[in-house]
């Protein structure tokens, strides 16, 4: 029997794609970001051919380093941003989701045939503020606060703050301050391209030599791309450094959460704007949750239920099991389903059994990249 | 230090250190996994009342009343807290790590492990050692967090395989 080693990125739900055996992590469609990227290096690399050699010799060497160096950044800020896992809630596994069933079916009490029951929400208190926490019927878990289940990418993540085509990835908890980072980067590239751009086209219109004609469309192009980026990229890292300053996600911003109707407040915000950029900036980095890189046991006979130092690369044999019978429902509202026996779930002992398990295997629903792609990223990631 | 055995009946387990021999016929760690089976586990939420930062309730579950002292348990979730409000923590470390790693384009973070990962392998050790010194004595073992999507702490609870239903901790309601 040909025993390959399947690691855990493998067999996650969800709309994710996964690269470089699992370090890389983004959403399905990503055409949109090949285009950033496209639009990114094109310009810059225009610039840096075209403009750089005359702003070197005739203003200063220092323009086209500086340039450089920003460039670097924005990439870096731009692959981090894309690559990485947003905060990605893992599904429950069979036995909490039967635990929270059995919880809401105690809090609901007798249902009348016919009727429908109530609403599954759990109402918490935080800072004064009752915030409602709603269940999320595809991960089986009650949402944290400030958590959303993205449709893209059929995941809930925390902090949700939006799903981002031009970077092909959702934007949370984790890579919030990666992806301001890019906008304000980015904004300040392309101010300063731009700024250069008029400079070397005014210094060219009193020339002491002849001006080819052909260098001077390719500095108008430059001008024409970045003007529309201007308004776009400066608009939305205003529209960033606002939400960052009070403490608010773009969903909440959005949903109109915390508008002020009904005395409603932002129960998260210190109503200090250094403190809220500060916690949102410079706050702790938070480890992904996510074990993608983790091996999982296809056949063990070790418990399930390990408590040994959890090393981010040990595996967890129930997750093989569960994981399996973990199925995408198609349909959100069906709560019926979602009660396996309770006797069935307790006599499933810790060592799993040498048999196959039940559940007919998932297939991957995250497939490895062509190579093509894989090679190409390979060369981003860093 | 000498090996302790509290029961005569139970062998001396040449594999493991002189602290981690089995104090009772029933439970080490390896002991659990092979000899008894799992009943009932119990999750612990999270306590949302300060915050989004990571705090767990430390309401004690009826299914671990005649399991496990109530001061035992409320220690053990205090103390992961604990660990976790300093992992969370925003202060002057804080503020230099995020613009350290900031300036050098979060590069830093290939070599340097962030203060959050280090206080998660203490998190990890502690749960090891409470498990083999508290929890598998009395049949229970507890999983870290962090495998469990840092949602819930969950605590399963084993039978030994030759005794018969138990009163208690095995109830499985319907």
């Amino acid at each position: 029997m040909i025993t390959r080693k399947v690691r855990k990125w493998e067999k996650l739900p969800g709309k994710n794609t996964f690269c470089c055996d699992g370090r890389v992590m983004m959403a399905r469609q990503k055409g949109v970001f090949y285009l950033t990227l496209f639009l990114i290096v094109g310009t810059c690399s225009l610039f840096f051919a075209f403009e750089c050699p005359y702003l070197a010799v005739h203003l200063s060497p220092a323009i086209p380093v500086f340039a450089a160096l920003l460039f670097l950044f924005v990439i870096a800020m731009l692959l981090r941003t894309s690559f990485s896992d947003p905060g990605v809630l893992p599904r429950a596994l069979p036995e909490e989701a039967t635990f929270i069933e059995m919880e809401i079916e105690a809090a609901n009490g007798n249902v009348p045939t016919g009727q429908r029951p109530p609403p599954r929400i759990r109402n918490v208190q935080i800072n004064n503020q009752i915030v409602k926490l709603k269940y999320c019927y595809t991960c089986k878990i009650f949402r944290p606060p400030r958590a959303s289940h993205c449709s893209i990418c059929d995941n809930c993540v925390d902090r949700f703050d939006h799903h981002c085509p031009w970077v092909g990835n959702c934007v949370g908890k984790r890579n919030y301050r990666f992806f301001y980072m890019f906008t304000l980067s980015l904004s300040l590239l392309t101010i300063y391209i731009f700024t250069f751009d008029i400079i070397h086209v005014v210094m060219r219109k009193y020339p002491v030599s002849h001006l080819s004609n052909q260098k001077e469309q390719t500095c108008r192009r430059i001008v024409l791309v970045c003007f529309f980026t201007l308004w776009s990229v400066v608009g939305l890292t205003g529209f960033h450094t606002y939400l960052i300053s009070l403490n608010q996600t773009t969903n909440e911003d959005i949903k109109g959460s915390w508008s002020g109707k009904n005395r409603v407040q932002n129960p998260y915000s210190h109503k200090n704007i250094i403190k809220n950029c500060c916690e949102v900036l410079c706050g702790p980095v938070y480890p992904s949750v996510l074990d993608r890189r983790g091996l999982m046991q296809e056949d063990s006979s070790v418990s399930a239920t390990s408590a040994a130092p959890s090393s981010f690369s040990s595996s967890n044999p129930v997750s093989q099991t569960t994981k399996t019978t973990a199925p995408l429902i198609p349909n959100e509202h069906t709560p019926d389903d979602a009660k396996p026996s309770i006797a069935a779930s307790a006599e499933t002992s810790a060592p799993p059994k040498d048999e196959v398990p039940p559940a007919p295997k998932v297939p991957p629903l995250a497939s490895p990249e062509t190579d093509a792609e894989a090679s190409i990223v390979k060369d981003k990631a860093h | 230090m000498h090996s302790v055995q509290h029961h005569g009946q139970q062998p001396r387990r040449p594999d493991l250190p002189h602290c981690c021999q089995p104090l009772s016929p029933f439970h080490n760690l390896q002991e659990l996994r092979h000899s008894a089976s799992l009943a009932n586990k119990v999750f612990i939420q999270r306590d949302y009342s300060e915050g989004t930062t990571c705090r767990f309730q430390t309401k004690f579950p009826s299914e671990l009343e005649s399991r496990i002292e109530r001061t035992l348990f409320e220690d053990t979730v205090k103390t992961l807290n604990n660990y976790y409000a300093e992992a969370e923590k925003i202060g002057g470390q804080s503020y230099l790590e995020g613009c350290l790693a900031c300036s050098t384009a979060y590069l830093i973070f290939l070599c340097m492990e962030t203060r959050y990962e280090k206080v998660l392998k203490k998190i990890a050790k502690y749960i090891q050692e409470q498990n083999e010194k508290i929890y598998a004595p009395r049949g229970l073992l507890i999983t870290d967090p962090i495998e469990r999507g840092m949602r819930v702490i969950e605590i399963s609870i084993y039978e030994d395989r030759g005794s018969s239903d138990s009163s208690s901790g095995s109830s499985s309601s319907s």
